[in-house]
């Protein structure tokens, strides 16, 4: 069972962790603006790379943080 | 007898166990194993094989046993255990076991547990590699497991071998003495470290009584599972000898030349008198050596044409015929093994050993997806270097686990030193000699043969992983220990490729079987999952509720009465009762487990703005809101009731399964998206008792409850609340109805809760007042066409789709979901939408989950166009029949109309209703 590094807390078991998909993707500023694929871009789709990929965590059964963490996809292994 | 003096490290002569086999008594001595035990006894015939029924005896002296399979009787019911790893209690029976265990019939009373540890170094292995590797962590302050799972520290060692000048036993014992009075050292026997996961993670199975037979304390936990985190492992597991494929290799009586040298100096056995050896390597000299010495006449046969000095003098000394350049190609005997097959010659003996040479214990290794290399020199594979960052970091192969296989070698390894390299005969790397491959058994407990690797090959099978399911060879109890590596070797023979390219199977855990009990530890029974109960459990239980499972909470279904004719109400006609109690009196529902949710801070408003689609800023205090949670999709998520407590704090209701998602849920926007929002979630779910107090009779139980409240629908309007006292006690009323009658929520704190509920079912104790349980508030809801969450929903349901655009602002600039409602697929007319379905026979009732088809007499050939199926179906006590909702494409637009619900072999028609069936005007709610 992997360790994931809380930045609150420090290293716990993946088991306390909920996994929240690939981060940095912005809620649209105006979504009555976007059209009926872009809306559906943002609500659906999200990159797969094999390789590095920053992702949302969150530590749920721990301080129910949410934190931003890179990690391999090929490896899971995170970047420290 | 067996037995030989001057022999026996591990056993207690002085100690006579006696024991039961197959239903014969024999005696062994304390540290025996049940396979020394009845080795001793001159036992070598354990059980016939699972499908040819072979006579098949003991072959290795540990857990690497492929073969002596048995079931243990007393003291503890086990099927499948290897009878070498068995250690001899008094009283114990066992019986052989022919491949298939049974199951124990009687309960298992025994504890398991476990146990979190954590360190800087585990070591797993007690032999010489772990005990310098433990000893000099340890030495430089750090702190240190170390696990073996032999019943006493030693590994291989035998007690003839000598460590810096002394007995290595006494150095062995030396050395523990060091360790144990190191605090920061934990050192465990009989604990098999089984799994190896990423970053550190070891699990060890402890066996902490069964050598304790009937003694064993009963307040001590049978087995426990170790739990690990370690920064580094060194691996110190030692190897596991090799045997040579001949024909007929399966007899009692044939075994591996360390098991029979290991039986003699730690059991004093002496496993037989005129002793063949066949061998391709070097060790086996000095079991010949050994068990010449110890009485018994030997020939050793190397298939190799040159052989060890050393080795040779030793054998000499001894009186060992020693022959090069010699292969056995087979066995004769049927009950046990009597002859040795060596060219055309027959070599009469009772105990044939075989020597490959030795394979790597590199399992941990291989677990954590560590590589193994092919070494040619050993003919077998080792720990190789990391091939990236995935794997092997913090991990070290240490000593014959390494494929160092002399002691000077594996105690600077253990040392952290690097081994010195020795002169060594190479080994001959030889899987098999010629012969009938249909009787040349390569995995013993599986039966299967090298003809049986040919048939894999003959179909096209290229990979081992192939060959190993294809073979079912390594997929017995022992995992193939000493099988695996000769599989892969005859495969590549086979197929005419290196080994190199084929590599081996991967190891997976566990290394050896665990009991699912020992896994499952204390979490059995009532302690599997936690059940919630609400603080009113036991008056329900009194009152003879039947319960249902909602999550993990458990809540009154209904509460049957005896029936006036005798017997006990059915749920039916418990529902009906329950049903026309509150629509034409009063009821009482404990309504405690939805989820309660307290939002404070100053954006509160704003932030539910988002939350909801609905407005909920607007809402004053002393005023209740019922909203509709959507995620992005617009489908719907959850739906509940919001109370404004004051303008920076709102008390949000959820349903009872969306407590703890529902909370997740706006953390993780709160948290993401809207960190400038002042907003603060806590849960209050288990503070808050709630009870609903429904029906046309429940503003005479309120207004007698809270004489001080002016409960007049002008005073106590509908969706308002206030906070009161009641008897010093405070409590909470919110005019909030869940079946469209008149009613009140009563909400107190769990303290208080006891005292309340039963003083309202005191108070409507005049009007008949009814508690009900959950399937008739269902039924209530239902007739009022309010959905339930999760029912009749499935996460492809939008508000619209429930008849609730009403519940949906058009003001709002934004909230979660608003911008999915204007997609395309979301204005189709065509989407499935929630209505009433009225069987036209109204005793009929619809199963939940039945289809809904175009009306017809007859259904058209597959496959059928499917409209919707049932979401909610009930017997309604106030229409008089049954009704259903269901999810109906373009339901809308098809109110009145006749469709077809197929159910078994008939075709029910049925007519498309309005959601509400009850009270559409909303008469009854004011009372």
């Amino acid at each position: 069972m992997q360790l994931i590094d809380c930045p609150w807390c420090g290293p716990r078991e993946e088991v306390e962790f909920h996994y929240g998909g690939e981060a940095g993707v912005a809620y649209p500023a105006d979504p009555a603006a976007l059209s009926d694929e872009e809306w559906a871009r943002f609500v659906f789709h999200r990159a797969n790379p094999k390789g590095p990929l920053a992702e949302r965590w969150s530590h749920s059964a721990g301080c129910r943080r949410w934190f931003t963490a890179v990690r391999d996809t090929a490896t899971h292994r995170f970047r420290r | 007898m067996s037995r030989v003096d001057g022999y026996g490290t591990r056993i207690d002569r002085s100690r006579t166990l006696r024991f039961t086999f197959d239903g014969r008594e024999y005696t062994g001595h304390a540290g025996d194993t049940l396979a020394s035990a009845l080795l001793a006894n001159g036992v070598h015939r354990v059980s016939t094989s699972v499908d040819l029924g072979r006579p098949r005896g003991i072959v290795a002296a540990w857990s690497e046993d492929p073969s002596g399979l048995v079931q243990v009787e007393e003291p503890f019911p086990e099927p499948m255990l290897p009878a070498t790893t068995i250690e001899l209690t008094d009283g114990l029976v066992a019986r052989g076991l022919p491949g298939r265990g049974r199951l124990a019939e009687v309960p298992d009373t025994a504890r398991y547990d476990r146990k979190h540890t954590h360190c800087d170094v585990l070591v797993v292995g007690a032999g010489p590699a772990g005990l310098l590797a433990a000893r000099t962590a340890a030495r430089r302050g750090e702190r240190v497991v170390l696990v073996d799972d032999r019943p006493a520290a030693g590994g291989s060692l035998l007690g003839t071998e000598r460590i810096c000048g002394r007995a290595a036993l006494e150095f062995v014992a030396d050395t523990l003495v060091e360790l144990h009075a190191n605090p920061d050292v934990v050192h465990l026997q009989r604990t098999t470290a089984f799994g190896h996961y990423d970053d550190g993670f070891v699990l060890a199975l402890e066996r902490r009584t069964d050598h304790l037979g009937a003694d064993a304390p009963r307040n001590v936990s049978r087995q426990r599972v170790h739990r690990i985190r370690a920064a580094r492992v060194v691996v110190a597991t030692g190897a596991h000898e090799r045997p040579i494929v001949v024909e007929d290799n399966d007899r009692p009586g044939i075994m591996l030349a360390g098991a029979a040298r290991d039986l003699l100096h730690r059991h004093g056995v002496l496993a037989g008198r005129e002793i063949v050896v066949f061998t391709s390597d070097d060790a086996a000299y000095d079991a010949a050596a050994d068990l010449a010495k110890a009485g018994a006449r030997v020939t050793l046969l190397d298939a190799r044409d040159g052989v060890p000095a050393a080795g040779a003098r030793r054998c000499a000394e001894q009186g060992v015929t020693v022959r090069t350049g010699a292969v056995v190609t087979g066995t004769r005997g049927t009950e046990h093994v009597t002859h040795a097959v060596v060219g055309g010659e027959e070599l009469p003996c009772d105990l044939l050993l075989l020597s490959g040479g030795w394979n790597p214990v590199a399992h941990l290794v291989s677990h954590i997806r560590g590589t193994l290399a092919y070494d040619p020199a050993l003919g077998a594979f080792r720990p190789g270097e990391p091939a990236d960052d995935t794997a092997g970091d913090g991990v070290t192969a240490v000593g014959a686990a390494n494929g160092t296989l002399d002691l000077a070698g594996c105690l600077a390894e253990g040392a952290g030193e690097r081994a010195q390299p020795v002169e060594r005969t190479p080994t001959k790397v030889l899987w098999r000699t010629d012969g009938d491959p249909t009787r040349q058994f390569v995995d013993l407990q599986r039966d299967a043969t090298v003809a049986d690797i040919a048939r894999a090959v003959g179909a096209g099978m290229r990979s081992v992983e192939h060959v190993k399911r294809y073979t079912t060879i390594g997929t017995a109890h022992d995992q193939g220990k000493t099988s695996g590596v000769i599989a892969s070797g005859i495969t590549a023979e086979l197929l005419g490729v290196p080994i190199e390219s084929l590599g081996t199977t991967t190891f997976r855990p566990p290394y050896t079987p665990v009991a699912f009990a020992a896994l499952a530890g204390r979490e059995r029974g009532r302690l599997f999952d936690p059940a919630r109960t609400t603080v009113l459990h036991p008056w329900h239980e009194d009152a003879g509720a039947v319960f249902e499972d909602v999550g993990q909470w458990k809540r009154p279904r209904y509460y049957p009465r005896p029936r006036e004719t005798g017997g006990i109400e059915d749920m039916d006609a418990a529902v009906l009762r329950e049903c026309a109690a509150v629509r034409g009196g009063v009821g009482i529902l404990d309504g405690s487990t939805l989820g309660k949710i307290d939002v404070q801070g100053p954006d509160a408003g704003a932030f539910l703005d988002m939350i909801y689609t609905n407005v909920m800023s607007g809402l004053k205090p002393g005023k209740v809101r019922y909203g509709v949670m959507c995620g992005l999709d617009g489908m719907v998520i959850d739906d509940g009731t919001v109370l404004r407590i004051d303008p920076e704090r709102f008390c949000v209701y959820t349903t009872t399964g969306g407590a703890a998602p529902i909370l997740d849920h706006m953390e993780e926007w709160l948290q993401t998206e809207w960190p400038h929002l002042r907003v603060h979630l806590t849960s209050v779910t288990e503070q808050w008792a709630t009870f609903p107090v429904v029906g046309p009779r429940s503003r005479d139980v309120i207004g007698a409850f809270a004489p001080d409240v002016d409960v007049s629908v002008e005073a106590f309007p509908f969706m308002s609340w206030l906070d009161t006292h009641v008897d010093g006690i405070p409590v909470r009323l919110a005019r909030i109805s869940f079946s469209g009658e008149l009613a009140w929520e009563v909400s107190v704190d769990g303290w208080h809760a006891r005292a309340v509920w039963e003083r309202l079912v005191a108070l409507g104790g005049q009007y008949g007042i009814t508690p009900y349980g959950t399937e008739t508030m269902h039924v209530l809801r239902a007739e009022k066409g309010y959905p339930i969450i999760g029912q009749d929903t499935d996460g492809t349901v939008t508000p619209q789709d429930l008849g609730m655009a009403w519940a949906v602002s058009r003001k709002k600039p934004d909230f979660l979901g608003k911008r999915s409602f204007s997609r395309s697929s979301n204005l189709d007319p065509l989407r499935k939408q929630l209505v009433g379905l009225l069987p036209l026979d109204p005793d009929l009732k619809l199963p939940e989950g039945a289809q809904v088809v175009e009306l017809t007499d007859a259904l058209p050939p597959p496959p059928v166009p499917m409209l919707g199926h049932v979401t909610s179906s009930y017997r309604s006590a106030a229409l008089g029949r049954t009704f259903a909702l269901a999810l109906v494409k373009g339901g809308h637009a098809r109110i009145g109309e006749r469709l077809t619900v197929p159910v078994g072999g008939a075709l029910v028609p049925v007519e498309v209703t309005g959601s509400v069936l009850v009270d559409p005007e909303g008469t009854r709610r004011d009372g």
